[in-house]
């Protein structure tokens, strides 16, 4: 029974990963007034960057070091992603264009870089099939050796590559930074009124654009994660599904908090898997209880929305672009 | 040389918001922008085909207008994402953000289809065929309704709701098509009806999808017509313009909302018919195929206008056609189309900028003045 | 004198689009010194002021500071500059509590120490006695809680030139004195301070020189000591004008509108209305004195259909039957619908009374397009009184078809007063109807609401400016925090009457500087 349970949380854990990178970067985009819809796109990205830069580097080396293996793909991912999120910025913040359209544009554009890389780099660079980039892999699962030594608790805690510690370790420095730094205040004055922080000489160009961009880089890493860690490296087209928006989900269910979206991306992990360990379900029911993580959302929403508690409204400013000399 | 040091000092430019640009200009603007793009497009296509670009935009234009089949495809694909955006217009110019066009087509789709299929050979064809517009608009307007009542009462995010919903649709598509997976295991319906053909829609003058265009067209022009003459039509600019000015009169601004919401959900549901009983004739969780978000873009692009919707529309599919065939004729993944079509939102999104806003060079003006 | 100045500009020009904001200005203002600017609503002193603390960027001309010329691109540059702006409008986020707005923007720790913050907010309240409580949230806060929330953020910055924008419409006369003492000492600290107002009494008690603009030019600097109240207004409105407003005796008023005893509180259970009643008469121009944001607005709304309130009743009798109809939570459909006549100025005139974005027929169309039967538009008739509007108040448009965001304020003024009065009124509400209007039009104003009395309308005029009140009304209603402290008969009444009652609640209830 406990090992079972402990099962369900570590599928929990593993499912609810690459939400969390994704709604940490989302909220840390929100937090600064965008309302990135290309979030979703910007995953992809930094799944298949990822898994350009280790394709490349596990070509070009017979005896590949076990640190280059994690380290290029990484920023190749950063990079991929980050690259993603400057578009959007340029357009929404410098351009002052509307933010679901453009961030609707890259989510198009993204998960077709995606899958046209995905499926076809291979045969452009020469090698027929499809790509599995089995020691990077390696690389990335890597967890504690003492895992199994430690029954349940080894599963639960010490059985993950070094991937999903950074998320949760993310999301508690951005919960840290956000709140008790002056950067966070700052950041926090640009989403919830640009004019003011603006007038208090916050430089709400540059918040916007750092936030857009880290926030993109960290949204990539759950492409990256879900790649290399979940998927042991094989990159299937369209594989990644909805978990983008998933991670939008999960922005409002954490009321725009990063370190209840810890919980909250292994709650929705949960329930993303819990059909798995339900006995004797249909395989149509099966589908309904992948709705749940959406429903729940939108029943979090709801609630917020009646409660009108102003702490946990969405940033005011959120999805308007700044003018200054508007008037 | 007094201004000397401050020049050095000064913003290089600044940028100020235009007054209004005269509409040759305004379509210039846009024009050099799709042009520029179609550049980069080249660009990338020459990167990773190593081929000539010219012959690939050939090849594109095959894709799309290369056989009579081949233009009848590219114009139902038209109408289809065309009457998606009509969907959506209303909303939009009430500044009602529904991203949920997706989830509100999918449904529309399920309705059809369970018409179709659970009672398909049990009435008579014109009934059956009254009865699946009527449970297709219905479903459409349910999923469009649900955020609309949240939103007029409680000022629910509507954007992320319509968000959700669309998962929450697609889900349920993939339910039922467990529940009515033929053959067994499959998990997919495959063609309803095959034989019996009941609820497909028929032939007109030999064409098969020629019902689905004239039906597109005539909502086209009915949406103009509602947007621009009809008093709902009014308060939909009101309302969207600014809610306090619409209470100031007398509209009902709930009610509004709740009505226009029904109606782009309504029309959703029309587009699940059209895809379901004018085209597909099967149900899978991709059958509106993204075009529910697609059609975001239409709208914008037409700003709102149905009548240039039919060109905003038809440019979407034409490239995503053409880039389809570049895939084909040179053996790439059609994600292609994907990007191309990415790239050249990106510019025609960006260009807007260049329409509503006025960059003025600081330094160009000293100089100016001091020659005056 | 050869000191120079803390501040100096130098032929500053603005314009947005084809709107000539500022044009030329020059003007400065020395250390140890209160320099008022004033200037009638629309002037362009705030625009002037914004270019000083980075909000706007201007065309042309240069600012200097201590002698030196500086760019300022930004607020940012402004408080490197020692320039602090207390905005009429607060800049403040409303989620945030007071230390956190005072600190925001501010270079220091990465780690933010609220506390220590909140210490030497204390301290500086402590100095010039404010009192706050530093961990309230904004949206919790009174608009004078907000108020001192941004003078204590310019003070925390050490700034040593501010600029107060219309610092006392919000403020109880002992309030306003409290803030003078603290401008007073601040300015003998060495300070350079600059205020903008339109009120004279504050000008002349105050500060040290005054700059006139009109219009977006300056007209002249003079020293306080040296002026007289009637030679500034000369300088502000252009040439002498003794208001000479006409008026006619009431003829035989009836009362049309009974307002008893309504009280309205707002989401946070501040009373808005308290226990308000009066009466309207027809042929009768019934003012409504009071500080901004003491209940006007929501008075009004009430008796449109657009507030609800808690208890009390709102009667209309119908001129011609004599038929008595309940407003109370009707909507304004509704109350349309019941035959009552009543029109409405809002005080937003963009974003109320019109539709900024759409041109003037379908502004008109605003009141009259649920007629008739048919599910189309009608817009010939719209059409017909738009151009006669735009003919009779001589409205400068491009045409009909212009959207009436692109006019000016007095423009559009015209075109939604002609609006509400084209529906032949038996109830007409204007609130601030001439703010920010020029001169030329607030007579035009002041003529269509005369004839509207002299045709029998009950008229309820909201306003601002005394000396108008007093001159075009016939009864005017003073209104403080949501009550009324008094009705009097406009002929007889003086202004320090009506001063006098304005601040009687105000002065019980101000707790600000304690």
């Amino acid at each position: 029974m406990l090992e079972t349970l402990a099962l369900v949380i570590q599928r929990a854990v593993v499912q609810g990963i690459p939400l969390l990178y994704g709604s940490t970067g989302e909220i840390i985009t929100e937090k600064s007034g965008n309302l990135n819809l290309g979030i979703p796109g910007i995953m992809y990205v930094g799944g298949i960057s990822g898994v350009i830069g280790a394709f490349f580097y596990e070509r070009s080396t017979e005896n590949p070091s076990s640190l280059l293996l994690v380290l290029i793909p990484l920023l190749a991912s950063i990079l991929g992603s980050g690259l993603m999120a400057l578009i959007y910025s340029f357009l929404t913040i410098t351009l002052r264009a509307n933010q679901n359209v453009t961030g609707l544009t890259l989510t198009i554009f993204g998960t077709g870089f995606g899958n046209f890389f995905g499926g076809s780099m291979a045969q452009l660079f020469g090698e027929g099939g499809s790509i599995a980039l089995t020691q990077t892999s390696l690389a990335f699962q890597t967890s504690f050796p003492f895992a199994e030594k430690l029954g349940s608790i080894g599963t639960i805690f010490f059985s993950y590559g070094f991937l999903a510690y950074l998320a949760v370790i993310i999301a508690f420095i951005s919960a840290y930074v956000l709140k008790k730094t002056r950067v966070g205040l700052q950041l926090r004055a640009v989403g919830e009124n640009p004019a003011t922080a603006d007038a208090a000489g916050v430089n709400v160009t540059r918040y916007k654009y750092a936030a857009t961009i880290i926030g993109g880089a960290i949204a990539g890493l759950g492409g990256l994660y879900f790649v290399m860690d979940y998927t042991s490296g094989v990159w299937s087209n369209g594989g990644f599904g909805d978990r983008g928006w998933l991670a939008i989900a999960l922005v409002i269910f954490a009321l725009w908090k990063p370190n209840v979206s810890v919980i909250g991306s292994i709650l929705f992990g949960g329930l993303y898997v819990i059909y798995l360990f339900i006995p004797d379900l249909a395989r149509s029911t099966q589908e309904l209880f992948k709705m749940l993580p959406y429903v729940v959302t939108i029943i979090v929403l709801i609630v917020v929305s009646m409660r009108k508690k102003r702490e946990y409204q969405p940033p005011e400013h959120l999805g308007l672009s700044y003018f200054r000399e508007e008037r | 040389m007094r201004n000397h040091a401050a020049n050095k000092r000064e913003p290089l430019f600044h940028i100020v918001k235009r007054d209004a640009l005269p509409l040759w200009k305004s379509i210039l603007v846009r024009v050099i922008a799709i042009l520029l793009a179609l550049l980069v497009c080249a660009v990338v296509v020459v990167f990773i085909t190593d081929l000539n670009p010219l012959e690939v935009y050939k090849s594109m234009f095959d894709g799309a207008f290369g056989s009579s089949r081949k233009i009848w495809t590219t114009m139902q694909n038209t109408a289809i994402l065309l009457c998606i955006s009509l969907a959506v217009t209303p909303a939009f110019k009430m500044r009602f953000w529904n991203i949920g066009a997706e989830g509100q087509v999918m449904v529309g789709c399920l309705g059809t289809a369970a018409c179709m299929i659970l009672i398909g050979d049990k009435v008579p064809a014109p009934l059956l065929m009254v009865i699946m517009v009527v449970v297709s608009i219905a479903c459409g307007t349910l999923w469009g309704v649900l955020p609309a009542i949240f939103k007029a009462y409680w000022n629910t995010n509507e954007s992320l709701f319509t968000l959700m919903m669309n998962y929450v649709a697609i889900q349920l598509v993939s339910f039922f098509c467990t529940v009515w997976e033929n053959p067994k295991g499959s998990a997919t319906i495959g063609m309803i009806n095959m034989n019996s053909q009941a609820g497909w829609f028929p032939s007109l003058f030999g064409q098969k999808y020629l019902l689905n265009i004239l039906i597109v067209l005539v909502l086209t022009i009915g949406m103009y017509i509602y947007l621009k003459y009809n008093k709902h039509g009014y308060e939909i600019a009101v309302v969207g313009e600014s809610q306090n000015t619409a209470r100031y009169v007398g509209m009902n601004v709930k009610k509004i909302i709740i009505r226009t919401m029904a109606l782009s959900g309504a029309i959703c549901g029309v587009a699940g018919l059209l895809l379901v009983a004018g085209t597909d004739h099967t149900l899978t969780t991709s059958s509106a195929g993204g075009m529910g978000f697609t059609a975001i873009m239409v709208s914008w692009l037409a700003k709102f206008n149905p009548l240039l919707m039919i060109l905003t529309s038809f440019l979407i599919v034409f490239l995503e056609r053409g880039a389809g065939e570049i895939a084909t004729d040179f053996r790439l993944n059609e994600s292609i189309a994907d990007i191309l079509t990415g790239i050249i939102l990106f510019f025609i999104i960006g260009c807007e900028f260049f329409v509503n806003y006025q960059i003025i060079f600081t330094k160009k003006r000293k100089e100016a003045d001091s020659d005056a | 004198m050869s000191e120079t100045p803390a501040l100096e500009l130098k032929h500053i020009s603005k314009s947005f689009g084809s709107v000539i904001a500022n044009h030329d200005v020059s003007m400065s203002v020395r250390k140890g010194e209160i320099l008022s600017v004033l200037g009638e609503n629309g002037s362009g002193k705030t625009t002037l002021m914004n270019m000083i603390a980075g909000i706007y960027y201007p065309d042309e001309g240069q600012i200097f500071i201590n002698g030196s010329e500086v760019v300022i691109r930004s607020p940012k540059d402004a408080y490197e500059h020692k320039i602090g702006m207390i905005h009429q409008h607060f800049k403040l986020v409303d989620v945030f509590t007071a230390t956190e707005n005072i600190v925001l923007g501010l270079r220091g720790n990465g780690r933010l120490d609220l506390k220590k913050a909140a210490e030497s907010i204390q301290e500086i309240s402590g100095k010039y006695g404010f009192e706050i409580d530093p961990n309230k949230k904004i949206y919790q806060m009174s608009v004078s809680e907000k108020q001192t929330v941004e003078i204590i953020k310019v003070l925390y910055r050490g700034a040593d030139i501010l600029i107060l924008d219309e610092p006392t419409a919000v403020l109880t006369p002992q309030e306003t004195q409290k803030l003078f003492s603290v401008l007073r000492r601040m300015r003998d600290d060495g300070k350079a301070i600059i205020i903008i107002t339109h009120k004279l009494h504050e000008v002349l008690s105050l500060s040290d020189r005054v700059s006139v603009l009109r219009k977006g030019e300056h007209i002249a600097t003079v020293l306080t000591s040296e002026t007289s109240e009637s030679q500034l207004t000369e300088m502000m409105v252009g040439k002498k004008i003794s208001l000479n407003i006409e008026r006619s005796e009431p003829a035989d008023p009836v009362d049309r509108l009974i307002v008893k005893n309504i009280n309205c509180l707002s989401r946070g259970g501040v009373k808005l209305l308290d226990d308000v009643s009066f009466t309207a008469r027809s042929g009768e121009i019934l003012g409504i004195a009071g500080i901004a944001g003491s209940g006007q607005r929501e008075l009004l709304e009430a008796i449109a259909g657009l507030q609800h309130i808690d208890n009390g009743e709102i009667t209309y009798i119908d001129p011609k039957t004599g038929k008595k109809e309940n407003l109370r939570d009707k909507s304004p459909l509704q109350i349309r619908e019941m035959g009552v006549r009543l029109s409405f100025v809002p005080e937003d005139r963009l974003g109320m009374g019109l539709v900024g974005n759409m041109d003037i027929v379908d502004n008109m169309l605003l009141r009259s397009y649920r007629r008739g039967k048919s599910i189309f538009l009608e817009k010939k008739q719209p059409r017909t009184l738009a151009e006669e509007i735009i003919k009779q108040l001589e409205v400068v448009t491009p045409g009909v078809s212009t959207p009436v965001r692109r006019l000016s304020g007095g423009n559009v003024q015209k075109v939604l007063v002609g609006r509400e009065i084209a529906s032949s009124p038996s109830v007409l509400m204007a609130a601030y109807p001439v703010r920010g209007l020029d001169i030329n039009s607030s007579y035009l104003i002041y003529k269509l609401l005369n004839e509207q009395k002299e045709n029998g309308v009950a008229v309820i005029f909201v306003g601002e400016d005394l000396d108008v009140l007093l001159e075009l009304c016939d009864r005017i209603m003073v209104i403080g925090s949501g009550k009324i402290t008094g009705i009097v008969d406009a002929r007889s009444a003086t202004k320090e009457e009506i001063g006098l009652l304005m601040t009687k609640t105000e002065s019980e209830g101000g707790t600000m500087y304690a």
